[in-house]
C-alpha cells in the first residue's frame, strides 16, 4: 500500500504545486484589485461607490461553487471562452475581491477622521495621506481578517477540481481511484492543506505582534 | 504688534464668507482681516461658527460664497473659464495640498499620527511636502521639539506622551513647516487643567516671535493677554471685534457679548 502511494508522490506533488499556484494567483490578484476597489468604495465618487457596493454585495451573496460554474459554463454564452484553469482563477478571484473590499473598507473606516485632517493640514496629497498616514494604521486591522481570507482561499482552491483541473484535491481523488486507499490519502491531503494554513497563521501572528505597538 | 488698516494688504483676508450645513446657516457673511504678525483670538458660544470659520481658512471645510485669501491668493477656489462667466472652481488636489502647507493647524484632539514617533510626526511633512532629506528634517524636528521642551521625547510614540506633551508635539509639527499663518482650534480644551499652562506657554512664545495666529479659544484670560485683537462670534457672524480691553470690557453695549461674558464669568471665576 505505501509503495503504491510512494509511487504516486510525484503526481501528488504536482497537484500540490498547482494548488499553491492557484492560491497565490487568487490571493495576489484579489489583493491588488480589492484594495483599488476598496479605496474607490471609501473615497470614490458616488457612481463608483454604488458600482463597487453592488458588485461586492452580489458576489458575496452567491455560493462560490455557483460562481465557478457561472464563469466556466456561463461566460461562453456571451462569447467569452476561458480555459478551465483561468475560469477557476477568475471565479475564485472575484469572490475574494469582494471580501478584500469589505476588509479594506472596515479597516480604513476605523481610522479617526482627525488623522486625514491632520495629514491634509500639513499639505499631504490624497495619495500621500493614504500611503503614509491611513494605510500604515489601517494595515493592523486589515491583516487578521485578510489572513483568514487567505487560508479560506487555499482551502477553497480545492473547488477547481470540479472543473477537472488537477490540483491537490483532484490528484488525491485520482490516486484513490487507482489504489482504493482512501483514508491514508485523504489524511495526507488534509495534512498538506493544514501545513500551508498553519504556516500562514503563524506568519500572521508574528506580523500582528510587530504592529501591536500602534495605539491611539 | 501690527494693526490692520485698509491700506496695508492683509495676510489673511476673509471677505463675506457664508456657509450652510443643509438648512443651517453656520457662517453668515463673515469678514475679517488679519495682518502679518497679528494674534487674533476668536471667542463665542458653542455653535457660533468659530471652528467652522477656522476650518474654512485651510479648506478642511469648503464655503458656499465669499472669499478667503492668504497673501491675496484665494484658498480652495480659482476663477473658472470665461465661458462659464468666471464661476469659481475648486482647486485641484495638488493645488489644495500646496496651499494647505502654507497654513499650520493645531487640533483640539491633537491628531498626532500614532504610528510615528514625535520626531516622525514632525518629519513627515518636511520630507514629503517640503522635500527635505531625512537628516535635515530630523534636525529641524529636534530643533522644534527642543523649543517646546520635548527634546528628550523625540523617539517616543504619541501613546507614551501626556496630553500636554502630545499637544506640544502637535504645535511643533505645525510650525516646523514654517507656515504663513497658524490656526489653533481650541487646543487646550481636551487637556487636564494642570496641563493647559505648558501648552499656552508655547503659544505665547510663538506670538512673541511674530507668528501670525488665529486661535479659537475658551481661555478668556489667555485671549486677553496674548492676542492683539479679539473676535466675538455669535450665530455664525462676527458680532464684535477689537482690542481685548474693548471687547472684554464689562460695560459693553453688545447684548450678545454681555450675556456671553456674564455667563462665562459666572462659570469660570
Amino acid at each position: 500500500m505505501l509503495g503504491q502511494i510512494a509511487y504516486a508522490l510525484p503526481f501528488l506533488a504536482e497537484g500540490f504545486a498547482l494548488t499553491l499556484w492557484v492560491s497565490l494567483l487568487v490571493v495576489v490578484l484579489s489583493l491588488i484589485a480589492g484594495v483599488v476597489l476598496g479605496v474607490g468604495l471609501v473615497y470614490g465618487p458616488a457612481p463608483l461607490r454604488w458600482a463597487v457596493r453592488i458588485f461586492s454585495d452580489t458576489i458575496r451573496g452567491i455560493p462560490i461553487l455557483v460562481l465557478i460554474f457561472f464563469v466556466y459554463y456561463g461566460l461562453p454564452a456571451v462569447g467569452v471562452h476561458l480555459q478551465s484553469f483561468w475560469a477557476a482563477v477568475l471565479a475564485l478571484t472575484l469572490f475574494k475581491i469582494a471580501q478584500v473590499v469589505e476588509y479594506l473598507r472596515g479597516a480604513v473606516a476605523s481610522i479617526p477622521k482627525g488623522q486625514s485632517e491632520a495629514a491634509m493640514a500639513i499639505g499631504l496629497t490624497f495619495r500621500q495621506r493614504l500611503t503614509y498616514v491611513i494605510f500604515p494604521q489601517a494595515f493592523r486591522r486589515f491583516l487578521p481578517p485578510w489572513i483568514n481570507g487567505v487560508t479560506d482561499a487555499v482551502k477553497g482552491s480545492a473547488l477547481v477540481s470540479l472543473l477537472g483541473i488537477t490540483d491537490l484535491m483532484q490528484a488525491i481523488n485520482q490516486v484513490i481511484g487507482r489504489t482504493y486507499e482512501a483514508m491514508p490519502l485523504y489524511i495526507l491531503g488534509a495534512l498538506l492543506y493544514f501545513a500551508v494554513n498553519y504556516a500562514l497563521s503563524l506568519a500572521s501572528r508574528r506580523l500582528e505582534q510587530r504592529f501591536a505597538f500602534i495605539r491611539e | 504688534m501690527a494693526a490692520t488698516s485698509n491700506n496695508s494688504p492683509a495676510l489673511l483676508d476673509i471677505a463675506e464668507v457664508s456657509k450652510s450645513f443643509g438648512s443651517v446657516e453656520v457662517l453668515r457673511s463673515v469678514s475679517l482681516k488679519v495682518a502679518k504678525g497679528e494674534v487674533v483670538a476668536v471667542i463665542g458660544p458653542s455653535g457660533s461658527g468659530k471652528t467652522t470659520l477656522l476650518r474654512c481658512v485651510n479648506f478642511l471645510e469648503s464655503y458656499d460664497s465669499g472669499s478667503i485669501r492668504i497673501d491675496s491668493k484665494e484658498v480652495g477656489f480659482r476663477p473658472g473659464p470665461a465661458r462659464d462667466s468666471g464661476a469659481r472652481q475648486r482647486r485641484s488636489e495638488r493645488d489644495l495640498a500646496a496651499m494647505r502647507a502654507e497654513t499650520g493647524m493645531v487640533f483640539q484632539s491633537f491628531n498626532l499620527f500614532p504610528h510615528l514617533t514625535a520626531a516622525g510626526n514632525i518629519m513627515l511633512g518636511l520630507t514629503k511636502v517640503r522635500g527635505k532629506s531625512n537628516a535635515e528634517a530630523r534636525s529641524i524636528a529636534e530643533h522644534w521639539l527642543g523649543r517646546v521642551g520635548l527634546a528628550h521625547k523625540a523617539d517616543s510614540l504619541p501613546a507614551e506622551l501626556s496630553g500636554g506633551q502630545q499637544q506640544r508635539v502637535g504645535i511643533a509639527r505645525a510650525v516646523a513647516m514654517e507656515p504663513k499663518i497658524l490656526l489653533l482650534d481650541e487646543i487646550t480644551s481636551a487637556l487636564d487643567p494642570e496641563l493647559v499652562g505648558e501648552v499656552l506657554a508655547v503659544v505665547r512664545s510663538l506670538a512673541e516671535e511674530g507668528m501670525t495666529m488665529v486661535m479659537v479659544t475658551h481661555e478668556m484670560a489667555f485671549a486677553r493677554d496674548a492676542s492683539s485683537r479679539i473676535v466675538f462670534m455669535a450665530d455664525g457672524g462676527v458680532s464684535a471685534v477689537g482690542p481685548p480691553k474693548e471687547v472684554l470690557a464689562a460695560e459693553t453695549t453688545n447684548e450678545r457679548l454681555r450675556t456671553f461674558l456674564a455667563r462665562f464669568r459666572a462659570s469660570h471665576f
